[in-house]
């Protein structure tokens, strides 16, 4: 298990580099970027000295973007690997300052909706395979192609509308209350609660679907298996066959979805954290992408990267901890 | 629970397990409302009776109702008519929770031995679990009972802690087995439960449920569609055809002179291991026909050597045509009754090919559907 455990790290080590390296030629060769715009700026200002041309070659020199793709590459690299990922361009802040500002929001936003997610989705889908075509079965199933046909933006300005407008109940948008400052503690710990309510409610509609589907097509499957039938026939009463037998066996393809998931807990939820002016990861990320801030989007991705491979040893792990089948090695 | 205790007292009864004209089938359903078209008729009104301590073997060829039929005597499945009576109990009257308290005395050993362990339990779990959840033994003599169960089933008592993918497919039967065994079962279908496995290990596995039955005095129903093990094992022999049981004896009288030509047919394929043995088989023309759609009048007309035109027309009466042997087929009518149905065949015949053709018509356009609706997803 653990010489697994060593070699699968030392294979996601090399996918990095050569991940990161794909990256960052991507991100040097791109038109229009952050310092051809500084450039053309700085040229067109009343009193400049420099054509644009010339401020270019002086910027790409100060920016450290001369060298060419390899050789860049491996100076961020080398800094990287000692921890320094260098200074954001667009916020002019240090490029782990500005992610530990912004990734918690998105954090506690992704994670709170992958509870509930997790709470309502899964007893559906069980809740809908355990009668197969009942009503209840029927019904989930609209549900849940309704909430994977909606866009997020729909759901999220029906939910502005009722919520909002109509009820009064939360803010439109943003992540504190007109009198954040006069409140207690608990009181402000309360009230960005409370703006988190609907955004979370948004990302629980869209993903709650894709699971209960999972969830049931593997229970169906599982349900179907001669040995529930063994179980029925023994006389284990018929509570424990679901939750036991069946459940325990749908566990395996349920774990390495969820496995794979998490890396979308930190890389936050774009559209819905723009809908409701949350400073999360999401669109901080989304900014310096289009600005083309290198050191930013290289520290961005070269995290989702590192989450994503953990993601997926972890769920190689856990199907191992699960399926007494698998070993590992 | 009474209820139950006081049935049981009719326990010097000779028969352990009645089936009385039972009927099981799985309707087609098609169209948006998922409307029944039509009905597979798995199991078209058997009776059979299985004396204590006995083995009653079901032969028959695939697709023609034997596990449906095992299936259904244990309420793993709902019925659609006919009654099943286990040592004076009728199985369908019984709530969940009846039924629930009664499985012990009835198992199953299926077919597939590997499909059948859950692969996330280890062996002593498998074994062991409704052992706990109907209180069999008393919990302190819990452990010692499972390996004893296990070793009368012919497996070491340190396979408890393994899981079911670490063992061959005929450990797997025997696991399958003592998991049967350890509910202390009074009477157990064996669903095909050697047709998976090798032949070396067919016999082993038969000469282990041999022994059980003699150790324990089991009662068996013994599915298979292999006829020289049946032969073996069993003291009583059912045929089933398309649903229908169509001939039933003693094995020896069974074997010796089987009066039903389907029988004549399965039993001439019987390879016997001599070379210079002429055998003398009878081919049946054509496949098993559909049991949604089964031929009118005998089931069997349609490949049967001997047809005559009121088989195609009349169904044959399942009755005792001598002592001990039943046989549903024309050909041991009485004078009378072939007079009596020449009179109304002409009658018969019409209504006969009107049916067939309304019934062929729902089942084209359900199908029709189907593909329509295949090719939408």
């Amino acid at each position: 298990m653990l010489k697994y455990t060593l070699k699968r790290l030392l294979y996601s080590a090399i996918i990095l580099l050569f991940v990161m390296f794909l990256i960052y030629s991507l991100m040097y060769n791109m038109p229009g970027g952050f310092i051809e715009q500084k450039a053309y700026e700085l040229a067109s200002k009343p009193n400049a000295t420099k054509s644009a041309t010339e401020w270019l070659t002086e910027l790409k020199a100060q920016y450290g973007m001369d060298k060419g793709v390899v050789p860049g590459y491996f100076t961020w690299l080398k800094s990287a690997v000692v921890g320094d990922w260098g200074d954001s361009w667009a916020w002019t802040l240090p490029v782990t300052e500005q992610f530990s500002n912004t990734v918690w929001y998105s954090f506690i936003l992704s994670f709170i909706s992958f509870v509930f997610e997790i709470l309502i989705a899964i007893p559906l889908g069980i809740a809908a395979a355990k009668k197969q075509y009942s009503f209840t079965d029927y019904f989930t199933t609209v549900v849940s192609m309704i909430c994977i046909s909606m866009p997020t933006f729909f759901i999220a300005t029906v939910l502005k509308y009722v919520f909002s407008v109509k009820l009064g109940w939360f803010d439109l948008t943003g992540m504190q209350g007109r009198d954040y400052a006069e409140l207690s503690q608990f009181g402000q710990f309360l009230d960005v609660a409370k703006h988190f309510v609907l955004p979370s409610i948004t990302i629980v509609i869209i993903s709650i679907g894709g699971l209960m589907r999972y969830t049931r097509t593997n229970m169906l499957e599982v349900l179907n298996a001669d040995y529930i039938r063994t179980a029925r026939a023994k006389g284990v009463p018929e509570k424990k066959v679901i939750n036991q037998h069946a459940f325990r066996n749908t566990l395996i393809p349920l774990v390495t979805t969820l496995g794979g998931s998490l890396p979308g807990l930190f890389s936050g939820a774009l559209i819905t954290e723009t809908l409701f002016a949350i400073r999360g990861i999401g669109y901080a990320s989304y900014t310096s992408m289009t600005q083309a801030d290198v050191p930013f989007t290289m520290f961005y991705l070269a995290f989702i990267s590192i989450l994503t491979l953990l993601g997926n040893l972890i769920s190689d792990l856990l199907y191992a901890a699960v399926d007494p089948r698998v070993r590992l090695g | 629970m009474d209820e139950i205790k006081n049935t049981t007292a009719t326990e010097n009864d000779e028969y352990l397990v009645e089936v009385n004209n039972l009927v099981k089938w799985f309707p087609i359903k098609a169209g948006f409302f998922k409307h029944t078209v039509g009905n597979v008729r798995a199991v078209d009104g058997i009776s059979f009776k299985i004396k204590r301590g006995t083995t009653m073997g079901l032969v028959g060829e695939s697709g023609c109702g034997k596990s449906t039929t095992g299936r259904t005597l244990l309420r793993l499945q709902g019925k659609t008519s006919g009654e099943v009576t286990f040592d004076g109990i009728d199985i369908f009257s019984l709530s969940k929770e009846e039924l629930r308290k009664i499985r012990p005395r009835i198992q199953i050993i299926f077919q597939d031995p590997y499909s059948s362990l859950s692969p996330r339990l280890p062996v002593g779990e498998i074994i062991g679990e409704a052992v706990r959840e109907h209180n069999i033994v008393p919990s302190s003599e819990y452990d010692e009972y499972i390996t004893r169960v296990m070793e009368v089933c012919g497996l070491p008592a340190y396979y408890k802690s393994r899981y079911p993918h670490e063992f061959s497919g005929g450990q797997r039967q025997r696991i399958c087995i003592a998991r049967a065994l350890a509910l202390s079962p009074e009477f157990i279908v064996c669903d095909e439960p050697v047709s998976a496995l090798d032949v070396s290990i067919q016999a082993q596995i038969i000469n282990l449920l041999r022994d059980l039955q003699k150790q324990f005095g089991l009662t068996y129903l013994f599915i298979s569609h292999d006829l020289s093990v049946v032969e073996h094992i069993s003291d009583t022999v059912g045929v089933m055809y398309l649903g229908d049981m169509v001939e039933f004896s003693e094995t020896e009288k069974i074997y010796s002179d089987p009066l039903h030509p389907y029988t004549k047919a399965l039993f001439s394929a019987i390879p016997i291991p001599d070379p210079d043995y002429q055998m003398n088989r009878i081919i049946l023309e054509g496949s098993i026909p559909s049991p949604a759609n089964p031929p009118s009048g005998c089931k069997f007309h349609t490949r049967c050597s001997e047809c005559m035109e009121t088989c195609k027309y009349v169904t044959p009466k399942y009755r005792e045509v001598r002592p001990g042997h039943f046989c549903a087929c024309h050909l041991y009518n009485s004078e009378e009754e072939n007079r009596e149905y020449a009179g109304q065949l002409d009658e018969l015949k019409a209504k006969a090919e009107a049916e067939a053709a309304t019934n062929a018509k729902k089942l084209k356009s359900a199908s029709k559907e189907k593909a329509m609706k295949s090719l939408n997803d």
